[in-house]
Order: C-alpha cells, then sequence, then structure tokens
C-alpha cells in the first residue's frame, strides 16, 4: 500500500537530511507505530505519503503509483484514498459535529442524499451517535478527536494517517481512541500512526518502524515501544521476535550497522 | 451540490472581509471610470475630427490691397489673368487627382460669410469687403495631403497664402488628445491600485480561511473547489466596481454631454448615449481581467494545492 524507495528528503542542504535513504513497504491493511524522537523523520515520511513533499531521491509509491509521476490535478484524488488525523484535531470552530464530518464529502462534491445516509454511520463507528449537532467546543479533547477521525474515514479512504493522534489526551482517552483506530483497521484501512505514546505502543502490539535521526533503526512485528534488544539482524537467528521478515528492504550492511550502534 | 457549496464560501467571504471588498468595488470603479473617461473623451475626438474634417477645406488666400508681405505679392493685388493661371492649375493633370471640388470666393462672398459668422458682434460693422481677401477653397480627396496643394500654389504670383484650416483645429484635438491621456495615466495607477488591493484582500481572505481550505486540501478537494470562491469573490468585487463605473459613463453620457453640451454648444457634433455605452462591455470585461490577474498573482502564491 505504501512503499519507500531509498527515499532521502533534504529541505536545508547545511543540515542532515530528514529521511536518509530509508526503505520500507507497508501492506494493505496493517497497522503500523511510527515511533521516534522529535525531529526523528516521522511528520517528514507521512507528508511525504501525501505528496506535500516531494522525495530528494528515491520513489515514494501510495497503492501502486510513484506520487512524484502524479500530475498535480490528480494529487487531490491520492488524497481522497487517505485520511488524515492529527494531534491537534482541526476541527472547524463554527461547524457542528455532523458538520464538521459532512464538510469533507461536501467539498469533494458528494450529494447531499449520501452525506445523510454516511455521516451518522460513521459518527457510529466512532462512538459519537446522538452528539451530531454539538459544536466542537461543547466536546471533550477525546470526542473532538473522534470527530476527526470520522472526518478522515468518511470517504472511505485505503490508508489512514495519523500523527500523534493521542499527544493531547489523557490515557484513558487515549485507550479509546486507540480502539475507534483499530475498528477502523479491522475494517480493512491501512493505519500509520506516529506517537510518542509508549504505553498505548505496548499494549497494541503491532508492526513498530523507528525512526533516529532519519533513517530506520529497527522494524518490528507485534513490537513494543522500546526495542529488545539485540533488535536487528540481517539473518533474524537470535531468536527474538524481530521482524526480519520485513527488513528485506534494508541492506545486510545497514542492519548490521545498527546493530553495532545498538551495542552488538 | 458542489455549486451550491462554492457559492456559500463565496457569501461567507463577501460577508467576512465586507470593508476590504467596499475598497475594491470602489477603486474598480473610480479606475474604470478614468478608462471610460478616456475612452469617451477619444470618441468625441473622433467624431469631431469626422465632423470637421469633411468641412475643412484648403483655402488658397489672393493678394489683396493690404501690401502682404509674401514675395509673390510684391506685383499688388491680384490680378484677372493670374486668377486664370490659377484656375488652369487647380485643372490641371498634376494636381486635379487630388481635388474632390473647388470653389472661388470673392471679395463679396468672404464678407457675406463673414456677417454670418460674426453677425452678433460689433466688428462685423468695422470691417469691408475689400479688407477680407478672396481665395480659392478647395476641398481635397484626402485632408492629409494638404501639402501638396500648399507646395504647388504657395510661390505662385498673385498667392498671399495657402491655409489648411485643419491647422486651425488642431490645438482643440491637442487639448482633448492630452485630457484623454491624463485620463489614463490616472486609470492606469488606479488599476495597479486596484490589482494589488484585490491581491491583498484574497490574500487575507485566505488567511482567515486557512483551516477550511487547510482540511479541503487534506481531503482531496480538487483545486477549482478550493481556490474558485477566493477567485470569484475578487471577481465579483470588480464586476460590481465595473457596473457602477458604467452607470458613472452612463450618466455623464446622458447628463452631461447629451442633457448639458450638446444644448449648449449645438453647432458641435457630440457623442450620443448609445456611443457611450459600446464602453460598458470593454469595462466590464476589464474589471474581470484585472481581477483574474490579481487572483492568479496571488493563489499561486498563498494557496497551493
Amino acid at each position: 500500500m505504501i512503499r519507500f524507495d531509498s527515499v532521502t528528503k533534504v529541505y536545508d542542504r547545511k543540515t542532515r537530511p530528514a529521511l536518509d535513504s530509508v526503505s520500507l513497504e507497508i501492506d494493505r491493511g496493517e497497522f503500523v507505530f511510527l515511533v521516534g524522537s522529535s525531529g526523528s523523520g516521522k511528520s517528514t515520511f507521512l507528508r511525504l505519503v501525501l505528496k506535500e513533499e516531494l522525495a530528494t531521491r528515491g520513489a515514494v509509491y501510495v497503492a501502486g503509483q510513484n506520487v512524484a509521476n502524479i500530475s498535480s490535478w490528480r494529487v487531490p484524488k491520492l488524497r481522497r484514498g487517505i485520511g488524515v488525523v492529527f494531534q491537534d484535531f482541526r476541527l472547524l470552530p463554527n461547524k457542528t459535529v455532523f458538520g464538521n464530518v459532512a464538510f469533507a464529502m461536501q467539498v469533494i462534491g458528494r450529494s447531499r442524499g449520501i452525506i445523510n445516509d454516511r455521516v451518522p454511520e460513521v459518527l457510529k463507528t466512532v462512538g459519537l451517535e446522538g452528539k451530531e449537532n454539538r459544536l466542537p467546543h461543547e466536546l471533550s479533547g477525546g470526542e473532538q478527536q473522534r470527530v476527526a477521525i470520522a472526518r478522515a474515514v468518511v470517504n472511505n479512504p485505503g490508508i489512514l494517517l495519523a500523527d500523534e493522534p493521542t499527544g493531547n489526551l489523557d490515557p484513558t482517552t487515549s485507550l479509546g481512541i486507540m480502539k475507534v483506530l483499530d475498528k477502523i483497521n479491522q475494517n480493512g484501512t491501512t493505519v500509520v500512526m506516529a506517537t510518542h505514546d509508549d504505553d498505548i505502543v505496548n499494549e497494541m502490539r503491532k508492526r513498530v518502524i523507528e525512526l533516529r535521526n532519519g533513517v530506520i533503526l529497527r522494524d518490528e512485528a507485534k513490537a513494543l515501544y522500546t526495542s529488545m534488544l539485540p533488535v536487528v539482524r540481517a539473518n533474524g537467528d537470535d531468536g527474538v521476535p524481530t521482524a526480519t521478515g520485513r527488513m528485506r528492504a534494508v541492506s545486510g550492511e545497514r542492519a548490521d550497522a545498527l546493530a553495532k550502534e545498538a551495542g552488538l | 451540490m458542489r455549486l451550491a457549496f462554492i457559492l456559500g464560501e463565496i457569501g461567507s467571504g463577501l460577508r467576512r472581509n465586507l470593508s476590504m471588498v467596499t475598497s475594491v468595488i470602489l477603486v474598480t470603479f473610480v479606475s474604470l471610470f478614468f478608462v471610460g473617461a478616456a475612452g469617451m473623451m477619444q470618441m468625441q475626438i473622433s467624431q469631431m475630427k469626422g465632423y470637421w474634417y469633411d468641412k475643412v477645406q484648403v483655402a488658397v488666400f489672393l493678394c489683396g490691397d493690404n501690401n502682404s508681405p509674401a514675395a509673390s505679392c510684391a506685383s499688388g493685388p491680384v490680378t484677372a489673368e493670374q486668377q486664370a493661371t490659377i484656375t488652369t492649375m487647380l485643372e490641371s493633370p498634376a494636381v486635379k487627382p487630388y481635388i474632390e471640388s473647388w470653389t472661388y470666393e470673392s471679395q463679396e462672398d468672404a464678407m457675406t460669410h463673414f456677417r454670418e459668422q460674426f453677425k452678433n458682434s460689433p466688428i462685423v460693422d468695422a470691417v469691408s469687403s475689400d479688407q477680407l481677401p478672396s481665395s480659392f477653397r478647395v476641398s481635397l480627396v484626402d485632408p492629409e495631403k494638404y501639402r501638396i496643394i500648399a507646395e504647388t500654389f504657395s510661390a505662385v504670383p498673385g498667392v498671399d497664402s495657402v491655409i489648411d484650416q485643419r491647422q486651425l483645429l488642431e490645438p482643440m484635438f491637442e487639448i482633448m488628445n492630452n485630457a484623454s491621456a491624463v485620463a489614463l495615466v490616472l486609470a492606469g495607477l488606479m488599476i495597479i491600485c486596484a490589482i494589488l488591493l484585490i491581491a491583498t484582500t484574497i490574500r487575507l481572505s485566505a488567511f482567515s480561511r486557512r483551516r477550511e481550505t487547510g482540511i479541503m486540501r487534506l481531503v482531496g478537494a480538487s483545486k477549482t473547489v478550493i481556490q474558485l470562491p477566493f477567485v470569484l469573490e475578487g471577481v465579483i468585487a470588480a464586476v460590481i466596481g465595473a457596473a457602477l463605473a458604467s452607470v458613472a459613463v452612463w450618466a455623464v453620457a446622458q447628463f452631461f454631454i447629451v442633457g448639458y453640451l450638446a444644448e449648449r454648444f449645438r453647432d458641435v457634433a457630440f457623442i450620443s448615449v448609445s456611443q457611450a455605452l459600446v464602453l460598458v462591455p470593454i469595462l466590464i470585461v476589464l474589471g474581470i481581467v484585472l481581477a483574474g490577474i490579481s487572483s492568479a498573482m496571488t493563489l499561486r502564491k498563498y494557496l497551493k494545492v
């Protein structure tokens, strides 16, 4: 669904690249946590998928298409296939819950009938039935984030990108949000979530890709927030559940170098 | 659905930016009114040129009793013989093709015309017919070819001077041309103002709606849906300005030119209201074009998709 082919992104030539020949593949229907400290390249990763930025080198494929080859007038079509959720919700303060979710359908020209059918359905999925006519400031943070998620998935995107969606929420509320995201993932949507929230990562036990200074530090299936060392081995013979199967795109030397860095 | 959505966006944008939109309307109104005024002035000039140039002639004045300093008058007043030579020259193949018609105006004819022209002035009583020169009045096929007649006749004995009556009108046309040039320069400055002001308005509008447009981009709204409301906001304001300018042009034509000037100066051909209204579509199109230019400039910079 998403494939990075030795992607490098340089914003400013004087500093190090935000992403440095990153290669990875995320399959349809996967749930992936993108972890790493601030400045590790998580947001750049998400922006490259949306074609908000273009890769300096390498190729980004979304749904089998090299985004560099998508002409500017077809970028909206790419974005209709991707839902996005942010830490700060980004709701329209003067629109009701229903209006905020409907907005995403109005602007791509859906008819009123379809909107009136689809919006209550998706609000039910995120657990907001009965709150259609509330304004954002009348909702709790968790409820606002549910509205944002509803808006992101109302057009049935194949991919949902979430940039620290629980960053502003308390642990209990976060867990509720994770249940919603998991439910959306169960329905077949690929979910990529950038996060700092170790509790959630440890709870969910999904694939974890850790970035540091623009390179992939580890890529493990059913992993924890802090890696269980030894992490990456090109041959994966250390008996620890690792993601070697997924490391096919990472070269052997790079994996070894990373393992050495990690203290092996 | 999408159309209704875009219209709603335009409405809310116009309401939110009411003061800026008002200033855009006024600036476009003033600038386009100057364009219209310059246009009317040019129409008036060509109208008057057409009217007068049909009537004006080249006058070949003959020597009279008043001791003209011209060398060709050295032998005193024109003789019948000299007059006959000039008549022959007017009919000669070298000059004939340029001449449409010619008439001889004797001193008595000149006096009659003079009396008509200055009938309300006491000067009439002070002038007698022998003070006025006799002349040949020549209408040219092409009034621009005045020089040929002047060169042919000015040195002929008995000819005092050759005068192109058109030259008497030139200063007036020059004044009008200058006035319309000034109007055009002012219009140009105001149009620059209008373009910058529309650009600023769109920028403000885009800034105040950046949440909405940001979300629209993310959910994959097309460039048209995102940008059209901003473009149309500018276009609507500019078209209202152009409509006001058109009304002003009409009012000037109807009440000032037709209602006042034409009444006052009955022997001058003024443009009619319907002629002035030809400017209206030009002004409207100009308004749309300048709104289009400024929004294209702004959106490329501030509203990337």
